[in-house]
């Protein structure tokens, strides 16, 4: 199998990313011309036969959410492209909003087609304010040529696209937290039912697919979705743009098929560790996501051997982490940013990354005792189990994977007087 | 309707589509702990103590927002589920004061009562509470928000939206925008926030002490009235049926406490209806401004203060009962009593926070004394008369004093939404007719409806008029007379949804169905009255008689009558009130 493909990330550098002409050349907007004469059922049918799942992190199949989508009536619908890559480690969105921003938009374009709405959002996080302007601009120039606007190539198709900042709050990323912050309130997630894609954005209902799913729509629409489909695994279709960091020589952006081992991330394309370290563990999904220790690495990148090890894939970030780094060090740097991030909606939240984070301190300073250490456990629990939303619900993803691969380490750092009772 | 067939902890049950587990779980008389949860607010689902398990699913769900789907098995007594609730709370607990003994809330507290049920002892968790300051800026209500658990209750029936969020994580807090004290904000302090909070973050400000101290003066004469909607609430704390009347056993206890005469503030409300009516009428006659908006509420008047400066005149310029009488008592009474009216403190016992705020405004002094000198809420009175150890549900009923104990029916349906528009109509009707009204009940003004309508054929001409309740339907009103568009001639306006006996300083755990028993009962006092019409008062006729003249005459305007002033929004609010 090949390490590292070109499906999504082929005009990466390749093209000028504000030229329409390039991107023309580079195949451009061939998804968009065969997906319009096709019929909204026609285009849902494709997207499903892809078998692409959500690229946010939830991998919900985006053909479903499409058909939902498209089956809610409704004069006005809103697609909106979740662009707030929050999470830590993770940049492969930006990667994409740098490089091809004319794919997203065709990519958005197709999707606003397919379940017929004719307003588009995009959500650029706050800190991308270069790429806010260059999404900008390229929105103009695809209104000037035809490509957004009324009758998009020569049809009665009509769809624009308005970039929205963020004001910066990680929770943002979860859809409904999202469309809140857009309509004005402050970033905290909503109740379901009704679900976004009933009453979404100002009400209406609404679509929300990362940046990346709306980059591969129109691959799949240019190479067709048998093709696209031959990526990846049987459960895990196509292809991925992981973002690798940390101890590693090679860090960056990169698009690998699903299948790959984790092994050959770190080793083959990320070209193994800084200085001759050792590798200690993995982090896979950003901060919410699991420690996957260096005894585990010989497992797929894919849906169903993570779940088989309960990893969840998450935004597709791969931090790694060599032996010189302490766990606990490691997971208060994780707690110090959920204590940070907490919307402070919902108690388990609000008060459990409060409790988690005193009683880190007492780890890091080597003071804890073995309460403090059931206490994480049980209140991790809590967290994870009773959390209004995903942030509180994975805030301690990390912590609880990593009590069960290096116990040790946290009773390295309960005082010897503790210890001892 | 669809229909789920559900089991909860092994129990089948068939609910319609759309019920929560919290409903359904509730039917088969399993009760689910509940703290963000209040029966007549959205779910908010924000506190997560009423996570329970889903079989499938691998995390808990909120069972007060989790709508039941067909075939669903819920656990609610699970080892896990006890576990996680448990945690909920204590992680609560650990930011909240542990002075449950010295607080206001104390036995009335949802989360004391919850921390009851799960017994909670120590945990292992380090207390942290949030060294904020109390805000006791205002005269009427009291935040302290170090014991707010943001349940986000207050926010939602906060009238003018003065509450909101501020920050995130644990610097989340409830507060005024700006985390401004609510003396400079707009609050109308109708204290519907204090009535619905879970525990002691918003309260009432306690003046029983005042209170007190008075009674233990023997230079003073202490005298109380008694507000209508009271004696269909204070049953509550005493753990009577809802809506109970419980007038006579009041007046007793309050005699019992020490206060020198126990009066009616019905009393006031038959006066307030010879001014307004009379008012009404000359306004009709001689072709000012109309419509004429009652000036009961005060919650009401600080709203259109604040808010509708330039609709002013509209207001009937009648002050309200509960200032009619502290005028009167400190010239009238000491009259006919032969006492010095400087020694004389009077006290409301009211359903209202804002009324606390009402008798401390600086024009309410036109006899030369403070119409009032202190107001208790419904909830402050109850901790008076449990104080004094008595046996409340027991006590033998006794009657008010007089003269400012006699009262009409009419007097006492000002205590619900609409009640003054009806006491006014008898009188209106009758005075401008010099006919016999034969039917007394306005039906169409009676109800928790938010806006009502009725009409009165007055000498051949047609009267319409209206009543709202709940500042979100005056503000209705009030667009409709900005655009020209209203064709009432007569308005009556409650700030508080209800109507007083919906008042924010009604006993806690007041709910819409309690609302409801209580204005059954006000109407019920109402018909048993031998005189239900506020002209027919013997006593009010007499103080007219011996005092003030005529409505509308030259004392009357002096003592009874008041004006109002615009609120600039950005005014410094503690300037135009005087702390007593």
């Amino acid at each position: 199998m090949k390490k590292t493909v070109s499906l999504i990330s082929k005009n990466f550098k390749k093209i000028h990313p504000e030229s329409l002409k390039e991107y023309l050349k580079a195949g451009g907007y061939d998804g968009l011309k065969n997906a319009l004469p096709l019929t909204s059922l026609e285009v849902i049918t494709a997207v499903k036969k892809s078998g692409i799942k959500g690229r946010g992190g939830a991998a919900y199949p985006t053909g479903l959410k499409w058909e939902q989508a498209a089956a809610i009536p409704g004069p006005r619908k809103i697609v909106i492209c979740n662009a707030d890559e929050g999470e830590p480690g993770t940049f492969k969105d930006r990667y994409l909003l740098e490089y091809d921003p004319f794919k997203i938009i065709e990519g958005m374009t197709i999707a606003a087609y397919a379940v017929g709405a004719n307003e588009g959002y995009i959500y650029i996080r706050e800190e991308y304010k270069k790429l806010q302007n260059r999404m900008r601009k390229i929105i103009d120039i695809a209104i000037q040529n035809g490509f957004l606007g009324n009758n998009i190539l020569g049809t009665n198709f009509k769809f624009n696209i308005k970039v929205f900042s963020g004001a910066g709050a990680y929770v943002c990323g979860e859809n409904s937290t999202l469309i809140e912050s857009m309509e004005g309130k402050s970033g905290r997630p909503r109740i379901k039912p009704p679900y976004i894609k009933e009453r979404g954005l100002f009400n209406l209902p609404t679509l929300v697919n990362n940046v990346e799913t709306f980059s591969i729509i129109p691959v799949i629409f240019t190479i067709g979705p048998e093709e696209y489909a031959k990526y990846g695994t049987p459960n895990s279709r196509g292809t991925k743009l992981i973002s690798i960091a940390g101890n590693i020589k090679k860090p960056g952006t990169y698009e690998i098929p699903f299948g790959i081992t984790l092994n050959e991330i770190v080793f083959d394309i990320g070209g193994g560790i800084r200085n001759n370290k050792k590798l200690k563990f993995l982090q896979i999904g950003g901060a919410s996501g699991s420690i996957v220790p260096a005894s585990m690495t010989h497992i797929r990148y894919c849906y169903e051997d993570f779940k088989e090890h309960n990893i969840t894939m998450g935004s597709g970030a791969i931090l790694v982490a060599d032996e010189t780094i302490k766990v606990v060090d490691f997971l208060k740097s994780v707690q110090d940013f959920f204590l940070h991030e907490s919307c402070g909606k919902c108690t388990p939240c609000r008060e459990g990354n409060r409790q988690l984070s005193k009683i880190f301190n007492r780890f890091v300073k080597g003071n804890a005792s073995i309460e403090d250490f059931k206490t994480i456990e049980r209140f991790g629990k809590v967290m994870k189990y009773c959390s209004f939303c995903g942030l509180g619900q994975s805030a301690t993803t990390a912590l609880l994977s990593a009590i069960k691969h290096f116990p040790d380490e946290f009773y390295t750092h309960i005082d010897k007087v503790h210890k001892t009772i | 309707m669809k229909y789920c067939n559900v089991i909860i902890d092994n129990k089948e049950i068939t609910v319609p589509e759309g019920t929560t587990i919290l409903e359904a779980a509730k039917k088969i008389n399993i009760n689910i702990p509940t703290l963000c949860y209040h029966p007549d607010l959205s779910i908010k689902a924000n506190c997560r103590i009423c996570s329970v398990e889903v079989k499938g699913k691998n995390k808990l769900v909120a069972a007060c927002s989790t709508p039941i789907w067909d075939g669903a098995k819920i656990v609610t007594n699970s080892k896990l589920v006890r576990d996680m609730q448990k945690g909920v709370l204590e992680l609560i607990l650990a930011n909240h004061p542990q002075d449950c003994l010295r607080c206001i809330r104390n036995g009335k507290c949802e989360l004391q009562k919850l921390c009851e049920i799960f017994h909670i002892s120590k945990s292992n968790l380090e207390d942290e509470v949030d060294a904020l300051e109390v805000d006791s800026s205002s005269p009427s209500i009291v935040r302290d928000h170090r014991k707010c658990i943001k349940c986000n209750r207050c926010l939602e029936v906060c009238q003018e939206s003065i509450l909101s969020h501020a920050h995130r994580s644990i610097h989340y807090s409830i507060t005024p925008a700006f985390e401004r004290k609510l003396m400079d904000t707009l609050c109308v302090f109708c204290g519907q926030c204090s009535s619905v909070c879970p525990v002691g973050a918003i309260y009432e400000k306690d003046d029983t002490q005042k209170v007190w101290d008075a009674i233990h003066n023997k230079d003073k004469h202490v005298i109380v009235q008694i507000a209508p909607a009271v004696r269909v609430s204070i049953g509550d704390e005493f753990g009577m049926d809802a809506g109970k009347k419980v007038t006579g056993k009041l007046v007793a206890a309050l005699r019992r406490i020490g206060f020198d005469k126990v009066f009616d503030t019905d009393f006031a409300a038959d006066l307030t209806i010879m001014e307004e009516s009379s008012e009404l009428l000359y306004r009709i006659e001689n072709g000012k401004t109309l419509p004429m908006i009652t000036s009961c509420s005060p919650g009401w008047i600080n709203f259109i203060e604040g808010n509708f400066e330039h609709l002013l005149k509209y207001l009937s310029t009648c002050k309200s009962p509960q200032q009619m009488f502290g005028a009167i008592s400190k010239t009238y009474y000491p009259k006919i009593m032969n006492i010095d009216p400087s020694s004389i403190f009077t006290v409301s016992i009211m359903p209202c926070t804002a009324k606390k705020y009402e008798a401390t405004r600086k024009e309410m002094n036109s006899s030369g004394f403070r119409d009032i000198d202190v107001v208790l809420t419904t909830r402050e009175i109850a901790r008076m008369i449990k104080s004094s150890c008595i046996d409340f549900e027991g006590i033998q009923e006794e009657e008010f004093d007089t003269p400012l104990g006699i009262s009409t029916g009419a007097g006492v349906i000002f205590g619900a939404t609409g009640g003054v528009m009806e006491a006014a109509l008898r009188s209106v009707y009758e005075i401008a007719t010099g006919m016999a009204l034969n039917n007394l009940e306005f039906i169409g003004v009676r109800g928790l409806e938010g806006i009502k309508e009725a009409s009165i054929n007055i000498n051949g001409n047609t009267i319409k008029v209206a009543v709202a309740h709940g500042l979100d339907n005056a503000k209705k009103i009030l667009e409709m007379i900005d655009k020209g568009k209203c064709d009432y001639t007569f308005i009556e306006i409650m700030c508080c949804p209800g109507g007083c006996i919906g008042g924010g300083g009604q006993p806690i755990g007041t709910t819409l169905e309690i609302k409801d028993k209580r204005i059954q009962s006000i109407y019920k006092v109402d018909e048993e009255m031998p005189i239900r019409k506020s002209h027919k008062n013997p006593a009010v006729l007499k103080l007219y008689e011996d005092f003030l003249g005529k409505p509308l005459g030259n004392l009357s305007h002096k003592l009874l009558h008041t004006n109002y002033n615009p609120k600039n929004k950005d005014y410094d609010f503690s300037q135009i009130y005087e702390l007593n």
